[in-house]
Order: structure tokens, then sequence, then C-alpha cells
């Protein structure tokens, strides 16, 4: 066995159960150690993914895919993690026994990184239920406050269901492709194999991974986890779930030729649906934190458009890792600052912020310019990316729908920027979080406008990016 | 040079947000200094730029890699237009900044944010590549929407708003056509001069479409009825610099990239929509006048004569794109001098009429003309340069407005001889309503409310006197602006 290939999710792993040994033993003052041993291992880990960086090739009998867009997939997780990880400590010292939840966080990670690395649908459920089923801790860990129970419950329901209907499509696509791996499964697609209940496995595997990017028909639970999910939790699973699934995704895709199937208008219909439902629901939200988890969904359509051209253009992939990490910078940042500022969600709360706590109004601005995809922030190369990829491939119309969809999502967000910045502030000083947070803030600032201004450097390396089974032609 | 233009004022607005222990004049004072450096840079470059006709088309270029995979570089570069508006802009922005303004105890936010459009506005003139032009087209809008939105004054947060999101969707509109352009061409880049220089869209109904795109946002931008209802109520709602600006430097962007863009790297397909662009450049002309007509509100009055006169830069533009090849040349060539001066005129015109109504507004918290009367006797000064201004504005001979005006309709007359005729009309209706504007401000019965309105004072005179002045310089002795901006018409008409 080429152990070696998996050495950053052992490192996970290993850290992990460290931590979880460590949560039993340590002193309750002491907890909050543990979330630095979760940082340490997060980083032995990015830096044993850093050195995969150039591989491309499929190891463990082809399950396990060790290439361009799994490795910076995995290192955008990893980086994620470590952001939530450095969220936590002060947001939940008040429970006695937080250790664990550091512990819980790194499965969540490791699950996000089998999804982004699976070549193979068994793998693709393994990866989807580990991050599932921790995701519903992480969401329901505030087990006193009925709200935070209450995301638990639906991101329960919610999944419990998805899962299962996306077994159910494993089930059909092995009965009819006679396999789940996904090289083999190319082949047979090749050939021309294409039944009915082939496709129906495959709907239902895309229902599956839908829940994990927080697409339409199944992202009712982002809202509810992004409102009351403890923050770094909702921080979390807004952002790596959907790395994960959507190179899972793009992935699936890839396997059908470009000429035979219609699944790729598929994909384009539900990234229409899934950018429009979240702007609209997102629209008139009064309360920041739903505002953020709507605007989730609708960057999950964004993110669709470049699986919907996966295949058909050169510029997907690269399109989809920066778009990903673009948003995955702006929306960490966001909810940043949310817990810095412990949390307060109603949008009139935010009234005056640029001037009692410049710092944060101005952090919240960039992440929300920066989701928009005002230049030349992360954001907006990661939709110049995605508008470049999809009119090459062929569907200018998906360009233009989300352009529409850009201009109302700039009302809502200016909903809350205009308030921030123009509005008086009522009462003293907002109270803030801690050290910690200021510093997560800060970061996830700052990278907003270094990856845009250093998108060059980061693009040249996205472009060689392979996305195996299927070798570039 | 060019790159320091952009970015020193944009360092300047950086430092200026980041350093909390200046007082407010010092902040204004840094400010002015800081707003000069790029009129200076640009002033190098103009001694340097080379007219004759053998010259290169684009002069003082630079070049550094900034997406290699995309083709997106930065690269500057100016030619006779550019030029011409940069120096504009560049001037107008020191006006607005040492115009005295009520910041509202935020003073250096909003020195910053003065700064930090500046170097986007030069940045959006002085740019070579489509994407940065993009982008800076953006950032105008971030801009502004932060200098109204705080400093205005009325219902300022809601035209903020609605003023973001209407040119949001003219510049991604943009955008998308800018995409489509470029990929056209193989390989991908977005340099503008292999743009030209290739016309990699030249026909079939996706170059419409590309068009289509491109005029969409312009014409938000510019703006040309029936896309102009941002307008009123960001200009009205602005404080009085940062109305200048819009109108003075914003406006220009749309009418800009019209030249810059379809019209540089489409000549065709421009061509073939050249009528319809005069059209709606003729209803802009028309309907902004009327409308203009029937404002009470000083500034509303002001913003309508804005689509006025902007549809008189395009009426210009789409004469000048109406052929590709060789065809009355030289009536093209005028029509286009002509709007380009057009857009350098009004921005010093308006610019000040805008900076004059702030005035008002800090003397007396209105715009309704009803509440003025009879000025003249009291502020002598302030009714001198709004008279002045006003006559500029609607084209009376040995004004900058007159020069512009002249060429336009000289030249549209070769090429659409019924629409010149019809927007003629447009130049009377403004005659008229600017006459009415000044009578009811500086003629009459003075209110007593009034009685003790003060006049231009100590910046305000300096800031206004310098505008005029090249006002009425541009209207005796335009040779040294024409020929600046020839160089780049003929290169552009003749190259086409």
């Amino acid at each position: 066995m080429p152990l070696g290939d998996i050495l950053p999710e052992i490192a996970v792993l290993l850290t992990a159960v460290a931590v979880l040994l460590a949560a039993t033993f340590l002193p309750r003052d002491r907890q909050a150690w543990c979330a630095w041993l979760a940082l340490v291992g997060i980083a032995v880990s990015l830096l044993l993914c850093t050195m995969q960086v150039g591989s491309s090739r499929l190891t463990f009998s082809g399950v396990w895919a060790l290439d361009g867009a799994s490795t910076w997939a995995r290192l955008m997780i990893l980086a994620t993690t470590a952001v939530a990880l450095g969220l936590s400590p002060d947001w939940v010292k008040t429970d006695r026994r937080h250790g664990e939840f550091y512990a819980v966080l790194l499965f969540s990670c490791l699950g996000a990184m089998a999804l982004a690395g699976a070549s193979d649908l068994m793998q693709v459920v393994m990866g989807a239920l580990l991050s599932s089923v921790t995701g519903y801790t992480l969401a329901a860990y505030h087990r006193d406050w009925g709200t935070s129970v209450e995301a638990g419950m639906k991101y329960f329901l919610v999944g419990a269901l998805a899962n299962t209907v996306m077994v159910t499509g494993v089930v059909l696509m092995l009965g009819m492709a006679g396999t789940t791996d996904f090289a083999k499964m190319e082949t047979a697609l090749g050939a021309g194999a294409s039944a009915p209940l082939l496709m129906l496995g495959f709907g239902l595997v895309v229902v599956g991974l839908a829940f994990k990017l927080g697409a339409v028909p199944a992202h009712a639970w982002m809202p509810d986890v992004a409102e009351a999910a403890p923050v770094p939790a909702a921080a979390f699973l807004t952002v790596a779930p959907k790395i994960g699934a959507a190179i899972a995704l793009a992935r699936l895709v890839d396997l059908f030729p470009t000429d035979a199937f219609a699944i790729r208008p598929v994909i384009a219909v539900l990234s229409v649906l899934t950018m429009t439902l979240g702007n609209l629901a997102a629209l008139w939200q009064d309360d920041v934190r739903r505002l953020i988890g709507w605007s989730s969904v609708s960057q999950s359509g964004y993110a669709l458009m470049a699986v919907t051209v996966v295949g058909l253009t050169e510029q997907a992939i690269p399109a989809l890792l920066f778009f990903l990490l673009g948003y995955a910078a702006a929306n960490l940042a966001a909810f940043a600052v949310v817990g810095h500022l412990r949390g307060r969600t109603d949008r009139r709360d935010y009234a005056g912020l640029a001037a009692t706590r410049p710092v944060a109004a101005t952090i919240l601005v960039l992440s929300f310019l920066s989701l928009v995809g005002i230049p030349p922030l992360a954001g907006f190369v990661g939709k110049l990316e995605l508008f470049v990829a999809t009119i090459e491939g062929g569907y200018a119309w998906l360009a233009i729908v989300a352009i529409a969809n850009t201009v109302a999502s700039l009302f809502y967000y200016l909903r809350v920027i205009g308030p921030l910045s123009f509005g008086k502030a009522e009462g003293s000083q907002p109270q803030i979080l801690g050290r910690w947070s200021s510093a997560c803030m800060t970061i996830g600032g700052a990278s907003i406008v270094v990856l845009g201004l250093a998108a060059g450097t980061l693009l040249a390396l996205f472009q060689t990016a392979s996305l195996l089974p299927v070798t570039a032609s | 040079m060019l790159t320091l233009s952009i970015l020193i004022p944009i360092a300047g607005a950086l430092v200026l947000a980041i350093s909390p222990k200046l007082a407010e004049a010092q902040a204004r004072f840094a400010a002015i200094i800081v707003s000069a450096v790029p009129l200076l840079l640009l002033v190098i470059v103009w001694i340097g730029f080379d007219t004759s006709p053998s010259a290169p088309a684009f002069q003082s270029v630079a070049e550094a890699p900034w997406i290699p995979t995309l083709g997106v570089a930065w690269r500057v570069g100016v030619d006779g237009i550019a030029l011409a508006l940069s120096l504009m802009t560049a001037l107008l922005f020191i006006a607005a900044v040492t115009w005295p303004a009520d910041t509202m105890g935020r003073t250096r936010q909003y020195y910053a944010w003065f700064l930090f459009l500046e170097g986007v506005s030069l940045g959006l003139f002085l740019t070579l590549d489509l994407l940065i032009f993009y982008v800076f087209f953006d950032l105008s809008l971030v801009g502004m929407y932060f200098l109204i939105g705080r400093w205005g004054h009325g219902d300022a947060k809601a035209a903020a708003l609605k003023f973001f999101v209407y040119t949001l969707a003219g510049s991604l509109a943009i955008l998308l056509a800018i995409i489509a352009l470029a990929l056209s061409h193989d390989p991908l880049t977005f340099d503008m001069r292999t743009l030209i220089a290739d016309q990699p869209l030249s026909a079939g109904a996706g170059a419409s479409l590309v068009l289509l795109g491109f005029l969409l946002g312009f014409a938000i931008k510019t703006p040309l009825v029936p896309f102009h209802t941002w307008l009123p109520p960001a200009h009205v709602d602005a404080p009085g610099p940062a109305s200048a600006i819009l109108a003075g430097v914003l406006l220009k962007m749309g009418t800009y990239g019209i030249v810059r863009i379809p019209m540089s790297m489409m000549s065709e397909t421009f061509a073939r929509w050249a009528l319809p662009i005069g059209i709606l450049a003729l209803v802009s002309i028309l309907w902004g006048a009327l409308v203009a007509f029937a404002q009470k509100n000083l500034k509303r009055r002001i913003a309508y004569t804005s689509v006025n006169h902007m549809g008189y830069t395009v009426l210009g533009i789409a004469a000048a794109g109406a052929f590709t090849a060789k065809g009355s040349t030289a009536a093209r060539d005028l029509a286009l001098t002509g709007a380009v001066t057009e857009m350098v005129a009004h921005g010093l015109i308006t610019g000040s009429l805008f900076l004059i109504a702030g005035a008002f507004w800090q003397r007396a918290q209105s715009y309704d003309l009803d509440n003025y009367g009879g000025l003249a006797r009291i502020a002598p000064k302030l009714t001198a340069a709004t008279v002045l201004a006003t006559f500029a504005s609607f084209g009376l001979p040995a004004l900058a407005g007159f020069v512009a005006e002249f060429q336009i309709f000289t030249g549209t007359f070769a090429v659409y001889p019924w629409l010149a005729a019809l927007g003629l009309l447009g130049i009377l209706i403004t005659a008229a309503l600017f006459l009415v504007m000044v009578q009811s401000l500086f003629f009459g019965d003075l209110p007593p409310q009034r009685a003790h309105f003060p006049d231009l004072r100590g910046p305000e005179i300096w800031v206004v006197s310098v505008l005029l002045f090249l006002v009425v310089l541009i209207g005796i002795w335009p040779a040294w602006l024409l020929d600046l901006i020839g160089a780049g018409t003929r290169a552009l008409i003749e190259g086409g």
C-alpha cells in the first residue's frame, strides 16, 4: 500500500485522535490546548500536502486521485480548517468540554479532503458521510440553545435524505456501469454505455453532492447553519465541504463524454436555479448570518458554472479552483468578522460600525465586495475566470444569467454595507471576541486583496492542474 | 510616468485613510498636494508628446504582466484623446479637492476617497488593457458610492444604492462584451493595441451582440436616454465636489469607452449601428434639454443638461464612426474632434457649475430656484462666474462649448444632416433654460432671508477662475487643444 500518498490525511487523522485523547485527559481550564495541538497537526498536513503539488496519478488501486485539482482543493480545505480552528477557542471556551470540538472539526476536514480526492464512487460516499456526520455535530454544538439544535436537526434531516439518495444512486450506477471506479467508468461511458437507469443513478448522486455543496435541491440547511451553528463551525461548514464536493462533482461530470450525454445542460440548470434562489432569498434578509448563508447558496451556483463546462474548455478547472479559493477567503473573512463581533447578526446592529470598529467594518466590506466580484479583489478574478470559461465552453447564456444575479446580489450586500458605513452607531462600542478572532479576520481580509493582486502566479499554477482520471487531450 | 500618476493618488488615499493623527487642515493640505502630482506628471508627458502625423498613436507606453495565462497585463499609454481627457481629469480633481467642503467630521476619509477616485479615473483613461479598464471602471463606482452615501444630503443612501446597482449592471454587460471580444482573438489577449490592429470581431450576429453589450454599458454610464434615471438623484444628493467629478469625469468614461472600445476595435460593426446610436443621441439631446427646462431644482437642472451635452458628444461619435473606409474622412475627423473637445469642455464647464451649485447648498441648504433672486447685487463674483459658466454651457461663441459643438454639428451635417438639424434645437432650448435660471437666481427681488448671502471667497474664487479661464482660453485659442486631440482622432479615423 502506497501509504506515503495519503500522508496529509494520516496526519489529520492522527492529530484528530490525539486531540480527542487530550480532550479526555486535560483539565477543563486547559482544553484550549487541544486547539493548538490541532493547529500543529493542520500545519504538518499542509506541509505534507504542499509536497504533493505537481503530482498527477491515481493511487490505492485507482480509488484516490493525486492530481492538481485534489491537491489544491485539499490545501484550501486545510487552510479553511486552520482559520476555523483559530476562531474557535474564544468562541467555545464557555463549553466545559470544548476539546472535542476541535477533534470533530478535524474529522470533518478529513471527510472534505476525502471527497476532493475521491476517484471512486464508494470513496465519494465515504467522504460525504464522514463530512456529514461530523457536520451535524458541529452545527448543533450549542446543545443548550434551541436555534443551534434546530439548525443541526435540519442539517441532519436534509443530510440523511440526501445521503440515502446518493447511496441509491451509487448502487444504480454500479449496477449499470458494472463498476464504481471512475477510470473504468469513463472507459465504459466513452464506449457508449448509456441507460436510463445509469442517468438516474447519476442524477441521484448529484443530489447527494448538491447537499454537500449547498446547491439546489438540497440547499435548505445552509442558511440555518449559517445563522445558528457556532460561528467557527458555520464558517467551516459553508466552505470546506463545498470545496470537496465541487471537486468531486467536477470529477464525476468529467467522466461523461462531452457530446453524447445531456448532463452538462442539467448542471447548468442546477447552477441557474441555485444562484437565483440564493440571491432572491437573500434580498430582503435582515439577519446578516442568514444573509451570508443564502449568499453561500448563490455562490455554489456560480461554482457549478465551472462544473458545467468541465471537459469543454481547459479553463474550467483553473476557474473552479480560483473561484473556490476566492469564495473561501471572502466567506471566512465575513464569518471571522461576525465571530469577532461576538456573533451579532441583526442588520441594524451593524449601523455605524465603520466608526466604532473601523478594521472589522473594512474587512466585512472587502469580503462582501469580493463576493460581488468587484476588482481587483480575489472574487473578481474568480468570477472573471468563470465567465471566460463558460463563454469559451459555449455556455454564454449561463454567464449572462450569472451577471444578472451578480447585480441582484450587490443589492443585498449593500443593504449591509450602507448602514455599516453611513449609519450612526447606537450605544457603546461593540464587544469583541478576542485577539485570535482579530487575527483570523485580518488574515482573511488580507488574503482577499493579496489573492486578487497575485492572481497571475496562482492561475499559472492552476492552469496545469489536472483532473484525473480523464487526461487532457 | 503614467503608472505613477495612477498609483500616487491611490497610495496617498491609503496613507490618509490609515493615519489617525492628522488634523483636518493638514489632511486637506496633503490631499491638495497629492492630487496635484498627477497633473504635473501628465503635463510632462504632454510636453514630450509627439503630435506629428508620423508619430505612433500610443506614446509613453509601459507594460508589466499581471495574469499572463489570460493575456492580462498592466499596460499604460496615451494617445491624443486619452491625454486630453486625463489632463482635464487631473485638473478637475485638484479643483474638487481644493473646494472647501463640509466633510461632516470625517475629513481624512473624505479626501482619501477623492484621491482614490482620482487614481482610478486616471487609470481608466491611461490604461491600454481592456481588463484593467474594466477594473478601474468598476472601482470608480465603489469610490463614488461611498462619496455620495456618506457625504451626500437628502436621501443620499438611496441615491448611492441606486447609482451603484444601476451602473454595476452596465459595467457587467461591458465585462461580458470584453470577454467575448478578447476570446475572439487568438491567442486570448486584452491588449487594446492588438485588438485595435486586428479587429477580431468583424461581422456576424455575434459581433452585433457584443457591440450591444458595450453600448448598453456605456449608455448607462454616459448616460443616454432611456438609461439616465440614476443620474438626477445621484447628482442632487451628492456633495458639490463629488457632483463635479461625477459629471466632469465619470460621465466621460462612458463616451471615452465608446470611442476607445467599440468604435476602435469593432469599427465595421459600429458603422452598421451608427445611425441608431445617432438617433439615440438625438433623443438624449432633446429629452435632456426639455426635461432640464422643467426642473425647479438648480442641481437637477444642471444634471439634465449633462444628459443633453453627452448627447452631443455621442452624436459626434456616431457621425465619426458612420463609415469605415474612406468617405467624408474630413467631416468624420471633425465630428470626433468635436466630440472629444466637448468632453473636455463639458468637464470644465459643468464641473464649475456643480461646484457653484455646491456653494449655493453650503450657504442656504436649498437648490430650489424659487428660493433665490436678486443675488447679483450682493454676490457679484458668484454672479459673474455662474453667468460665464452657463453661457459657455449653451455654446456661446468664443467659449469652449462653442468650439466643441460647432465642430460636432459641422461634422455631423456632412454625415447625418437631419440629425444635426434637429439637434440644433437642443442648443436653443438649453440657451433658454440657462437664461431663465440665471434670471431667477441673480435678478429680480432679493428674498429677505438671503440678505446676508456671502459671495464666493478664498479658494472658491481661485478654483472657479482657473476652470473658467481655461474655458475662455479654449474658446478664443483652441489650437493647442485641438492639435493634441487631432493627433488621436486622425489615427483613429484614417487608420480605421
